[in-house]
Order: C-alpha cells, then sequence, then structure tokens
C-alpha cells in the first residue's frame, strides 16, 4: 500500500507484512515513520522517535 | 494455553521474530506499544491484559526498566526481571556484579570527580578506556592514548549536564584480536556465540557501528564463563559480551538486557527466538 510522506510528499511503498510499531524511511528526504495503523483501505504513519541516549541494548 | 506477551517501543526483527514464532509455536501472543501504556499505583493485574509472561523489549533502557518495574508490582512475570535490567543497564554495577561473582573481568577504576579521575588514568597509564555508566551501542566509549585526550574529554565530561557524566568509569584497555565475542544466554544454556569484528578505522565492535558479525565456537570455556555472568547479573534473557585477553584467556565487559540477535541469526543456525519463546513458556508455567 502507499502513502505519502509527511514531511516531504513523497510517496512511500509500506509492504503488507509490516508490522504496526515498525519503523520505514521516507526514500527522499530520509524522514522516519512509525507505521501507526493500517486496514485494508489505508495506512497511517506517524513521526518516529528519535534516538535516545539511552536507547540500545 | 499460555499467552506471551511482547512489549516493544519500536518493533525491529528482534520482536517480529519473538512475535511470530510464539504464534508458530501454537501459542496466544500479543505485541504491545509501551509508549501507550498508563499504569497507577492501584491497578490490579486482572484488569490488564499482558497475557502469563511478558517480554520486555523496548530499545529505551529506562522506558523498559521502569515499566518492567510496574509490572512486576502487579504480579507480571517479566523477562528480564527489574533487577537484572537495572544491573545490566548500569556499567559500574556490572562490572562490580562480575567481579564480585568472580567471573573474570576487566580491572576497572571508578572516580566521582574529574581530577580524581585524572589521577586514576595518570596511575594506570596509557592506553586506558573512558566509558559512560550507561548507554550502549558504544556511545561515548573514548581509548584513551594519551594525556592531552584524556585532560579534553574528562573536561568534556565535566561540563556535561548530566550528573551520571561526573561518574567516571574507567577501564584497563585490552590486548585482543579487533574482535570481540557476543554470546546470547536463554535461561542456562547458550543458543548462539559470535564474534563481532570492528570495521576498519573503528576500534568498537558494536554491529550497530558496522561490526561484522562470524559465528564463534562455543568452547567449554566460553559456556562456562557466559553461563556465569549471566547468573551474577540474576539470570535470563541475555547477550553477554567478552574479549578475548592475549594472557587471561576470556574476560566478560558487558551484559546487555535486552540483547539483540539479528547479526547472530544472520550466522547461526539456531533458533535463537524459538528458545526464547520455549524459556518464556517456563517462565510462565512457575
Amino acid at each position: 500500500m502507499k502513502t505519502q510522506c509527511q514531511e516531504c510528499g513523497a510517496e512511500i511503498n509500506v509492504p503488507d507484512d509490516m508490522m504496526i510499531g515498525e519503523i520505514l524511511t521516507c526514500p527522499d528526504c530520509g524522514g522516519d515513520f512509525e507505521l501507526a495503523s493500517k486496514s485494508e483501505a489505508k495506512v497511517e504513519l506517524k513521526p518516529a522517535e528519535t534516538v535516545g541516549e539511552d536507547w540500545g541494548q | 494455553m499460555v499467552e506471551v506477551c511482547v512489549v516493544y517501543d519500536k518493533v525491529r526483527f528482534e520482536e517480529k521474530a519473538l512475535y511470530d514464532t510464539a504464534k508458530k509455536k501454537g501459542l496466544r501472543a500479543q505485541i504491545i506499544d509501551a509508549k501507550k501504556i498508563t499504569i497507577n499505583n492501584a491497578s490490579k493485574r486482572k484488569t490488564l491484559q499482558f497475557g502469563d509472561v511478558v517480554l520486555q523489549r523496548c530499545i529505551s533502557h529506562f522506558r523498559g526498566l521502569y515499566l518492567t518495574a510496574c509490572l512486576e508490582f502487579m504480579g507480571f512475570m517479566v523477562i528480564n526481571k527489574f533487577k537484572v535490567g537495572e544491573t545490566c543497564g548500569n556499567k559500574l554495577i556490572t562490572s562490580l556484579t562480575l567481579a564480585k561473582s568472580n567471573v573474570p573481568t576487566p580491572k576497572t577504576h571508578f572516580a566521582f570527580s574529574a581530577e580524581s579521575a585524572i589521577e586514576v588514568i595518570n596511575t594506570i597509564g596509557f592506553p586506558v578506556v573512558l566509558k559512560p555508566i550507561i548507554g550502549s551501542w558504544g556511545r561515548g566509549v573514548f581509548p584513551i592514548r594519551d594525556e592531552e585526550v584524556a585532560n579534553m574529554i574528562i573536561e568534556m565530561r565535566k561540563e556535561n549536564d548530566n550528573p551520571l557524566s561526573r561518574i567516571y568509569y574507567v577501564q584497563e584497555m585490552i590486548k585482543r584480536p579487533p574482535r570481540d565475542l557476543r554470546c546470547i544466554v536463554v535461561g542456562d544454556k547458550i543458543v548462539a556465540a559470535i564474534y563481532r569484528y570492528s570495521v576498519e578505522n573503528e576500534w568498537r565492535t558494536n554491529v550497530s557501528r558496522g561490526g561484522k558479525a562470524e559465528l564463534a565456537p562455543i568452547t567449554n570455556e566460553l559456556e562456562d564463563i557466559a553461563l556465569r555472568a549471566a547468573k551474577s547479573v540474576g539470570g535470563g534473557i541475555l547477550g553477554v559480551d567478552l574479549m578475548e585477553d592475549e594472557n587471561r584467556g576470556l574476560l566478560v565487559h558487558e551484559v546487555n538486557n535486552t540483547v539483540e540477535f539479528r547479526g547472530a541469526s544472520n550466522v547461526s543456525e539456531s533458533d535463537i527466538a524459538g528458545a526464547m519463546i520455549d524459556y518464556a513458556l517456563t517462565i510462565a508455567k512457575k
């Protein structure tokens, strides 16, 4: 399914097997987005959290 | 039927693998975004849907740690336990814990002011390694090879707003090949071990820094030390990181609480996620 980048308006392809919570990157502007919801009709993205100082394993 | 709950804040390869594996094993499984959870101190276990066992997989250390505290407060079984996350998330506490349990680990000095940090560094002699006590993916881990750089880095740490920045963790530089070992421990077993090679012009071996993974043999020495390290921090699902010292053999320098295993999965034939889910089942049935 396709949607639009909230930053630059480019088309972003959302793979069918993508899970809610996965991150995708806009191929044009490099913005990171989290898959917020998906249904047969539409997908919703939200800006991904930026890397925190305490991120990692 | 046992229900496994994977709690995440960002779905990576690992969280997906755990969720998919639980379902493939015929279990009930759910995956919950930690960023959407709210809990209060009157919350009751029966009103919250976190299944029978929770795999806490947050990428943010503190989010995962304090969420674990809340879930344990309500009586949920969480992997790993709060105490384990607290120990592993802090290099100073980890170093003390490993040493206390006689797990071979690099000699590490702790200083509580910039002046004493400089003094300690000068006493040990160069090179040394300075690490933040909290942090991961090799961030802020610096090899220090001379006095000028030592002064600069300590000054930088002193000026930092974060109070933890003024706790100085100074470790001997281990003479090792350009690699370290990552050992994935699940309960009382090692499910995979990999070498992580640093890339050109990078001294750190973290896969997040471009380090390359290669399958490592699970020797008796590795098994003994890695399992003892895991046990010393409280056990569970852990990533034990070791270095190969020229003279002393294997030394444990870190134990990871929410171990990433994508790199290991690419080179190991072990069913890493499967072993983790099987372990979660044994914990749920306890």
